[in-house]
């Protein structure tokens, strides 16, 4: 009786054994399979930037090679003779980002310095809320709000008086020289600043509330201001980050398409005057793309490249200062 | 103490400052909500849904632009979301501790914020130049590209939340790694993983610059993929910039249609992920 049943149970174990290596075999393929798509799907993603900027070097290399440096330097753009020169798309996307960076960054550090320090506990989520919200809307969106209200409005109210107040002040005169167009550098960069604002505020208040609370209570005992607390404590301790963000918002405002296209006016030509129509790269590339051919188009891709290399350098500056302020705070 | 009165003036005139930042910002962004409503509710009607783009001057709707987005926007994620989540897996699951990781995410973080002008040249150069023609898929070619990066990202960060107790009691019951990560993992963070296909799709559906020269639009109805497609953001940018009374109409109607979309969107995923909170 106890012999069979031991031969029993040595048969089912061996039984099982037969089945459990082939279902094992089987999870070791699943496995194997599963790891090896996740790979590709992770190396996909560094082969997709690699392709990005080898297409774009392959379609702007019959440009580069016949303008070469002088690409860079050259303000005229001549479509019939196919001239191209990248200097004023260049100068209007460093304007306009310029611009909009003044405005944007004291605004939106100011924003962040009142939801960490003075703003109500009630009102703190739904206006952070509110600002993060408004940074997913689509810059399309801006854009035309920008052509229809804020161009007519600064053209018929704001660019007379500016021409006016500073006609006699020898540099502003000509910084704000008249008559003044609805499409200028002026209200693009205006438009950036306030497509770049929630992005700079979500940041800054993100790296502002990563200071321990220990060490501002630490300010405010030996009697330190509220202002004197941000000052000489919140903002020395999350510089690194808040330089950070204020570049991701000036790589955004760099790359910023549509937005700027309606506004900006596409003139290829560099004036000393805010109040003037000029354009911006990515303008340049949005507005003609569609009817260029060979060296045009080909032109149209240099500029892109170049695009890509300026907010590549500021983006990765941004992402490696803000990897560094985490490391930092994980420390 | 004679510094401080002075320095308190000081405190108060720059924490004015911040409250007048903070309304000066604030009031911006409520001015272009406002018109947007404004302009927008005006010539919302049935039409909108029915009625194809008109020519200029005569009566017609968005029907076509509106099929056309949701049709690319579908596909567009639908191709992004599978490669994100898997390149969000490996870097967290298998690849945690390695370079290569660092170096995905560190490349995966220029994508998502590089500009998407930018991609719509790469897909040109890809998929418009060889097939010879614009057409939605490369459209949906260029969204996929941008839904990758953001899907990766909230992969990624979903899946570092989950406990490593989880995954090591999973692995102690003899789970074979990919179980545990699709029958633990994956269920632990799934909140977190459609909230990231939901803010993908609110980036998608108002991405315009990458479909300018990839799928141009088209007057009329069609779901050809392999022809140009209407879709909202392209029509708007038609639209608003001719002079003419109805397209201009329309292209207000267009933004608030959607606005309100990626409005709806990155809320519900703020919701989601508030419940995943409070649980």
């Amino acid at each position: 009786m106890s012999d069979t049943s031991l031969k029993l149970e040595a048969q089912e174990s061996s039984w099982s054994k037969g089945a459990r290596d082939a279902i094992l075999k089987k999870f070791a393929l699943g496995d194997t399979i599963f790891r090896r798509m996740t790979f590709s799907a992770a190396i996909f993603v560094l082969l997709l930037l690699g392709a990005i900027i080898g297409s774009l070097i392959y379609g702007a290399a019959p440009a580069l090679s016949k303008f070469g440096f002088g690409f860079l330097t050259t303000e005229r753009w001549s479509v019939g003779q196919e001239i191209f020169g990248a200097l004023s798309p260049i100068y209007g996307t460093l304007m306009t980002s310029l611009i909009a960076m003044l405005i944007a960054v004291p605004v939106g550090i100011g924003i962040a310095i009142f939801l960490t320090e003075l703003c109500p506990m009630s009102l703190r989520r739904p206006i952070g809320v509110a600002i993060e919200l408004l940074a997913g809307i689509p810059s399309i969106i801006y854009g035309i709000w920008g052509f229809f209200v804020l161009a007519p409005f600064l053209k018929d109210h704001v660019m007379p008086w500016l021409v006016n107040t500073f006609e006699s002040v020898p540099i502003l005169n000509s910084i704000f020289e008249g008559p003044g167009y609805s499409s200028s550098l002026l209200t693009a960069g205006l438009i950036l600043a306030i497509m770049v604002l929630p992005f700079i505020t979500a940041i800054s208040r993100d790296v502002f509330s990563t200071v321990p609370p220990v060490l501002k209570e630490a300010a405010f005992g030996i009697g330190c201001t509220t202002w004197e607390v941000v000052r000489n404590v919140v903002i020395p301790y999350t510089r690194v980050g808040v330089v950070g963000g204020v570049m991701l918002g000036l790589g955004r405002a760099l790359g910023e398409t549509m937005a700027v296209t309606f506004v900006i006016g596409n003139s290829h030509r560099i004036s000393a005057s805010l109040l003037n129509p000029a354009t911006t790269i990515s303008a340049t590339i949005a507005n003609e793309f569609q009817e260029a051919s060979g060296m045009y188009t080909s032109a149209l891709l240099a500029l892109g490249l170049l695009l890509f290399v300026i907010t590549f350098t500021v983006l990765a500056a941004a992402r490696i200062m803000l990897a560094r302020l985490a490391r930092n705070a994980g420390a | 103490m004679a510094g401080y009165t002075s320095r308190k003036r000081t405190s108060s005139v720059m924490m004015a400052l911040c409250w007048a930042a903070t309304i000066f910002g604030i009031s911006w962004l409520c001015l272009i909500l406002g018109a947007l409503l404004w302009n927008g509710f005006a010539g919302l009607g049935l039409n909108v849904f029915v009625l194809d783009t008109p020519a200029p001057n005569s009566e017609g709707g968005l029907r076509n632009a509106i099929v056309g987005s949701l049709i690319m926007t579908t596909l567009g994620v639908s191709i992004g979301t599978p490669i994100g989540i898997l390149a969000g897996t490996y870097m967290a699951e298998y690849g945690r501790y390695s370079k290569l990781t660092d170096y995905i995410r560190f490349i995966n973080d220029i994508l998502l914020s590089a500009p998407s002008i930018i991609i719509g040249l790469f897909v040109y150069e890809v998929a418009v130049v060889p097939l010879r023609g614009f057409s939605a898929i490369a459209g949906v070619l260029a969204l996929a590209v941008i839904v990758i990066p953001v899907v990766v990202r909230t992969t990624e960060d979903m899946l570092l939340l989950v406990p490593v107790q989880l995954r090591e009691a999973a692995s102690a019951l003899g789970l074979p790694r990919s179980h545990v990560v699709k029958k633990v993992a994956y269920r632990a963070a799934k909140t977190g993983l459609i909230t990231g296909v939901l803010l993908a799709v609110a980036r998608a559906s108002g991405e315009t610059a990458p479909l300018l020269f990839t799928v141009l639009s088209s007057q009329f109805f069609s779901l050809d993929l392999t022809k140009p497609m209407a879709n909202l953001p392209v029509v708007i940018n038609y639209f608003a910039g001719k002079g003419y009374d109805n397209w201009e109409q329309l292209a207000w109607t267009g933004a608030l249609l959607i606005t309100m979309a990626v409005l709806v969107l990155s809320i519900s995923a703020r919701i989601l992920s508030a419940q995943k909170e409070k649980k």
